[in-house]
């Protein structure tokens, strides 16, 4: 009998599979198609202090084995987050929530998780420095060790839930952003956010995206997250939830081998809704034929 | 929404690039005319987003046009082919605003939707009016379709050579008296249109989307009443809520 619970701070998740802010909305759209309380927890999108409509359109560009999305942490803002969103996903989902927070200060940061702390299905507070799609805000926290410090520690005295900053892989370093994050008190972290990208439209000649730039996801950076994990799993102590490009049971593995406690899947929610309840009932067959029985005894286990 | 296998059972070249496919299958879940379809296609990440033009419960049929690697790759399909596709999906058009003579307009690719609707709406003893618009008669399509409907069925062209010279605005005095307006096609069409027309309408709009069914995000429009995603709370907009100068 294949074991897939993980333990990740202080939950037990039934399966190590989450889909990731930003791509699973509040979650409630996917349990039009299947129960999505099979899923062993959901990061839900993205939320700030005060409403946010995001970038001008169009903010999705197709690439090979992935897409450019520059929605810009589109969310109703944490009041109706918490009046609204997430007791909608209650009424369809009970197990603890990861609830994502974005900001443009780290007062704002810790206002916004300290809201999101006294809602009870919150079990993990995950804070996104890695936003490539606002300016002086998100990424710009996550590409200096100092500013990303600073988030960790305020968010850190807002909130007794296990805080996990997410990081991005638009540095020269991650190693260094990742230590700092844990020297600060850091519970976990998450990783990695898009890649900063760009496409051309060549009959208009000018770029797809109308904010120029956006974040790249998808299968495509699979290797780039790989690498992101393997490094900062040397680097630190903390549990980390690996994430990018995975879409199969075997890339969920890979990223566990990797150093991976757990894993999220983003883009590929966007065009096969299923894939969370897939990759769960597959992945027993999976770790059979790879002579595995217990998942949690693979974490780290590429090292 | 649901997430289905679709089969292909006809495919025909009905203009210059324009293509009408029939596909059967699990189709219960269209519910409205002015919903649509998303389909997964080989070596392409994102789905293509198609609008129905008909639908019974087990088939559907989309016009589309060649426009990039999507639809070219749509265009290839044949008889017995399988799709992977989303059906269900956006709210489509209320008929229940229509009133007594509806008004329809379609230009180009936002014509196919209108076939549905007009089928819907005389099925509740409505008597809509329709205008198709296109570049020329090489693109023209639908034609017959709409006139074994037994509506009045009025075309223009904007090289003239086939019904009026000029835009579907062009055709509108020669219309009468309409109680609503129904809409899709090019976004200065349907500007024009919603400025032109005296009555309410409903406008059908769209955007390049990551998921089609409101999860990502990626295609949200501000309106009179907010942040609306275009595949989930629209594709169909009430005219007085469209924020026109943000779709340049």
């Amino acid at each position: 009998m294949a074991e897939l619970s993980v333990k990740l701070a202080n939950l037990t998740l039934d399966n190590p599979i989450i889909p990731a802010s930003g791509t699973f909305g509040f979650g409630y759209e996917f349990a039009e198609l299947y129960d999505i309380n099979i899923l062993g927890s959901i990061s839900v999108k993205g939320t700030t202090k005060e409403p946010r409509l995001g970038n001008p359109l169009p903010r999705i560009a197709e690439c090979t084995d992935g897409l450019i999305n520059s929605v810009g942490l589109q969310n109703p803002g944490v009041d109706k987050v918490l009046s609204e969103e997430l007791p909608k996903l209650r009424q369809v989902y009970s197990k603890p929530i990861i609830a994502n927070v974005s900001g443009f200060s780290p007062e704002e940061y810790a206002y916004t998780a300290e809201r999101l702390d006294s809602d009870s299905s919150v079990g993990i507070i995950e804070v996104n420095i890695s936003c490539p799609n606002v300016r002086c805000g998100g990424i710009a926290f996550g590409t200096d060790k100092q500013n990303a410090a600073l988030v960790t520690k305020a968010v850190k005295a807002a909130t007794k839930k296990p805080v996990f900053i997410k990081l991005t892989p638009n540095v020269t370093d991650i190693t260094e952003i990742a230590r700092a994050c844990e020297a600060e008190g850091a519970d976990g972290l998450s990783l990695i956010n898009t890649l900063l990208g760009m496409r051309i439209d060549l009959k208009t000649k000018k770029p797809v995206i109308a904010n120029k730039m956006g974040g790249f996801s998808g299968r495509a950076i699979l290797p780039v997250a790989l690498r992101c994990v393997w490094q900062v799993y040397e680097a630190v102590n903390i549990p980390i939830i690996g994430m990018g490009g995975i879409s199969t049971p075997e890339n969920v593995i890979e990223m566990m081998l990797a150093g991976a406690t757990a894993v999220q899947i983003g883009a590929e929610n966007l065009i096969n809704p299923t894939v969370c309840r897939d990759i769960i009932q597959a992945l027993p067959a999976t770790m059979e034929k790879y002579g595995i029985t217990d998942l949690s005894s693979i974490i780290g286990g590429a090292h | 929404m649901k997430q289905t296998i679709l089969t292909v059972t006809n495919q025909t070249r009905i203009a210059d690039g324009v293509y009408k496919m029939t596909l059967s299958g699990d189709c219960t879940e269209i519910k409205r005319p002015g919903q649509f379809v998303n389909f997964a296609l080989d070596g392409l990440f994102l789905r293509r987003p198609i609008s129905v033009c008909d639908s019974s419960g087990d088939s559907v049929t989309v016009i589309y046009k060649t426009v990039g690697a999507g639809t070219e790759k749509m265009a290839q399909m044949t008889a017995g082919d399988r799709l992977d596709t989303l059906v269900g999906l956006g709210n489509g058009f209320d008929t229940s605003k229509s009133g007594d003579r509806p008004l329809l307009v379609g230009g180009g690719c936002g014509l196919p939707p209108l076939y549905k609707l007009c089928k819907d709406l005389l099925r509740e003893g409505k008597r809509p009016v329709v205008i198709g618009g296109f570049n020329s008669k090489k693109d023209a399509f639908l034609e017959d379709e709409f006139n074994s409907l037994g509506v009045e069925y009025r075309i223009s062209t904007v090289d003239g050579s086939l019904g009026k010279r000029g835009f579907v605005t062009d055709v509108l005095p020669e219309t009468g008296s309409y109680t609503f307006f129904y809409s899709c096609g090019p976004i200065v069409m349907m500007k024009n249109l919603s400025a032109l027309c005296p009555t309410s309408g409903e406008v059908s709009l769209e955007a390049r989307m990551g998921c089609g069914f409101g999860a990502c995000m990626g295609c949200t429009c501000e309106t009179v009443s907010g942040g609306k995603r275009i595949c989930k709370d629209g594709p169909v907009f009430q005219k007085e809520e469209v924020l026109w100068q943000n779709f340049q």
